[in-house]
């Protein structure tokens, strides 16, 4: 029994070992290597003497904090109100479609839309209040980042709020608390699992969006995510570029860490 | 289980299929490996009447392959898929495949016509006696503005770039090289700078730009331009040639104290199977009717001499394609500066991008 266990669990391990664990290790690996090979922390102390990358650093996390508190937001009235809609299936599969159209097409589709002579703009002269510089400001890239991570962060909420068993909410009807009273102390706290998932499901790729950057941003907006691409495909500093990365994950750990479900005492319901 | 292993037998058997019959097609048309030429080039790069004509007159079939970025064109040498018998990367990527020892050496015996070109564009640091590579087109960086926004002749100097009126107007190419040497121009120094005061210097008056950047971008610029979402931008002068095909209104201009040349040239790599056939293809390339007849359709810079008598005199005393010899004396190629040195170009550039105003 437990010999076929391990043989069912080989292609994972394989799997795991091949494309999650070596690749992290030879991360942290060159991390420790200048450009011409010597074994170095040279590179931690660049980063953390550098105001550039510190700097870098503070706009990575703020920006990625900023777009999951928006889809935050946005999503969890809408997974609410999902819950309650007739044809949730139809609903859902218009949430998740976008997901089905690549990255870049739906950044381009944007430039057109956001352009000095694009849809909104049109739009704004129409309406008197002239022509706008969208494309390339903060505002544009916050909200195509939002957008696009905004399904992310639906599906678990949607999800956490549909597993819940509906006697509760009549329970604490009968009990005489309103609704918003329910809500907060019913509803929300049993979907507070969803929510975690969903914010590592969107902080953490937020915080290496590097092709939004420049098409949306314009290189306006300078995250991590830039200055990888910069040290593996330019410069050619792998050490560098690899101390960045270790950087970033790192900082994902940390955010796994607070928002990781707590296993409780008796908490396998599952 | 069984119906997987089925249909993967269906799938092999097909490709089996598609490789033998497409074999039997190339070899119907002609396209053996003793006379067919792998070209490996650039997107939309030669007239296609030239590669019939080529056909026409030496017998051999010419198979086309573009790609769109030197680093693409590496790869897929590197990895020798295909056998490709010439390839035109540009100058900087013809530096590394020297290095990397990927190029066979010409034997400039077989080689008919060089006397046509320019000498001025021979001899460059990247391939010292053009012992790899042959002058395809070339080109410069510079400036592009919409004359409906800007008045003609009004920009001249890369200085003009810190104009205040531009304020959040400018767009810029996204890489270090052409960014920083800029700045290092507009001081009157070498984009080769290697003189550390003299770069600090460069960052120091690129933080000034900011406030006129409106964003820092790559191949998108042509579209921008196009659709007149800026009206300046610093960009390579093949890309503005692209550009005023679809915008009449777009103007170039070459600083005159100082700017990048780059070159796209023809290379045979070690991995060519029909090397006399590469040859075959230089040579007609260099034949000045066909140089002509090329560099009209492409619309860039050719480094045939003889080729540009041919040409209507409105291309050629089109100083934006074909500088002044006094603009030509300050153009420099980007030379090599080693991992120290371009790893403090782009440091410097990254910080340039950080800076917000």
């Amino acid at each position: 029994m437990k010999q076929t266990k391990a043989f069912y669990f080989a292609p994972y391990s394989i799997w795991l070992l091949l494309f999650v664990v070596a690749p992290l290790v030879l991360i942290l690996y060159q991390s420790f290597f200048d450009i011409q090979g010597n074994f170095t922390f040279a590179n931690y102390a660049t980063y953390f003497q550098s105001g550039t990358y510190l700097t870098m650093t503070f706009n990575s996390i703020f920006y990625a904090f900023l777009i999951t508190l928006f889809t935050l937001l946005i999503s969890y009235p809408t997974a609410y109100l999902l819950v309650k809609t007739k044809h949730k299936q139809l609903w859902l599969l218009l949430i998740i479609l976008p997901t089905w159209i690549n990255l870049l097409l739906k950044a381009y589709a944007f430039i057109g839309i956001f352009s000095m002579n694009g849809t909104v703009n049109d739009f704004l002269v129409f309406t008197g209040i002239g022509r706008q510089q969208i494309l390339f400001t903060d505002v544009s890239f916050l909200l195509v980042a939002s957008y696009i991570e905004i399904p992310f962060m639906i599906l678990p909420i949607y999800n956490a709020l549909e597993e819940m068993n509906p006697s509760y909410i009549k329970a604490s009807s009968d009990l005489g608390a309103n609704n918003w009273e329910t809500f907060r102390r019913v509803i929300f706290p049993l979907s507070l699992n969803g929510v975690k998932s969903g914010v590592q499901a969107v902080f953490i790729p937020s915080l290496s969006l590097f092709m939004l950057t420049r098409l949306i941003g314009g290189n306006r907006v300078i995250t991590l995510g830039t200055a990888i691409e910069q040290h593996f495909l330019v410069t050619e500093n792998w050490g560098m570029g690899s101390t960045i990365g270790v950087v970033l994950i790192v900082a994902m750990f940390l955010m796994m860490l607070v928002t990781g479900e707590k296993k409780k005492k008796g908490a396998f319901r599952k | 289980m069984k119906r997987l292993v089925t249909l993967a037998a269906v799938i092999l058997a097909a490709c089996g299929v598609l490789y033998y019959s497409s074999n039997k097609l190339d070899q119907a048309q002609g396209m053996t490996g003793y006379n067919t030429l792998n070209l490996y080039n650039w997107g939309d790069y030669i007239d296609p009447d030239l590669i019939t004509k080529f056909e026409e007159e030496t017998g051999y079939v010419v198979s086309y392959e573009t790609f769109d970025s030197n680093e693409a064109m590496y790869t897929k040498v590197n990895q020798g898929g295909t056998a490709y018998d010439l390839v035109v990367p540009s100058e900087y990527m013809i530096e590394r495949m020297i290095d990397e020892e990927m190029l066979i050496e010409l034997d400039h015996s077989k080689i008919e016509g060089l006397e046509h070109l320019d000498p001025d564009l021979l001899d460059m640091a990247f391939d010292p006696e053009n012992r790899y590579s042959i002058p395809y087109f070339w080109g410069t960086l510079g400036i592009v503005y919409n004359t409906k926004f800007v008045e003609e002749g009004s920009i001249e100097h890369w200085d003009d770039l810190w104009d205040p009126r531009f304020k959040d107007d400018v767009m810029l190419i996204d890489g270090a090289r052409e960014i920083m040497g800029l700045a290092l121009n507009s001081l009157g120094y070498s984009v080769n700078s290697k003189d550390d005061a003299e770069l600090a210097e460069a960052a120091e008056k690129l933080d000034s730009l900011t406030t006129n950047v409106k964003a820092v971008v790559a191949d998108e610029i042509k579209m921008y331009m196009i659709q007149e979402e800026s009206s300046v931008a610093v960009t390579f002068s093949g890309e503005v040639a692209d550009m005023m095909w679809e915008n009449e209104n777009l103007r170039y201009v070459i600083p005159p104290e100082g700017s990048n040349l780059w070159f796209d040239n023809f290379v045979i790599p070690k991995t060519a199977q029909n090397v006399e056939a590469a040859y075959a293809f230089i040579n007609f390339m260099l034949e000045p009717e066909n140089a002509a007849q090329n560099a009209e359709y492409v619309g860039y810079s050719t480094p045939s001499a003889s080729a540009v008598e041919l040409m209507p005199a409105e291309i050629i005393e089109d100083e934006q394609f074909y500088p002044s010899d006094e603009t030509m004396e300050h153009l420099e190629v980007y030379e090599n500066l080693g991992q120290e040195y371009i790893g403090i170009y782009n440091d410097y550039f990254l910080k340039f991008k950080m800076h917000r105003n």
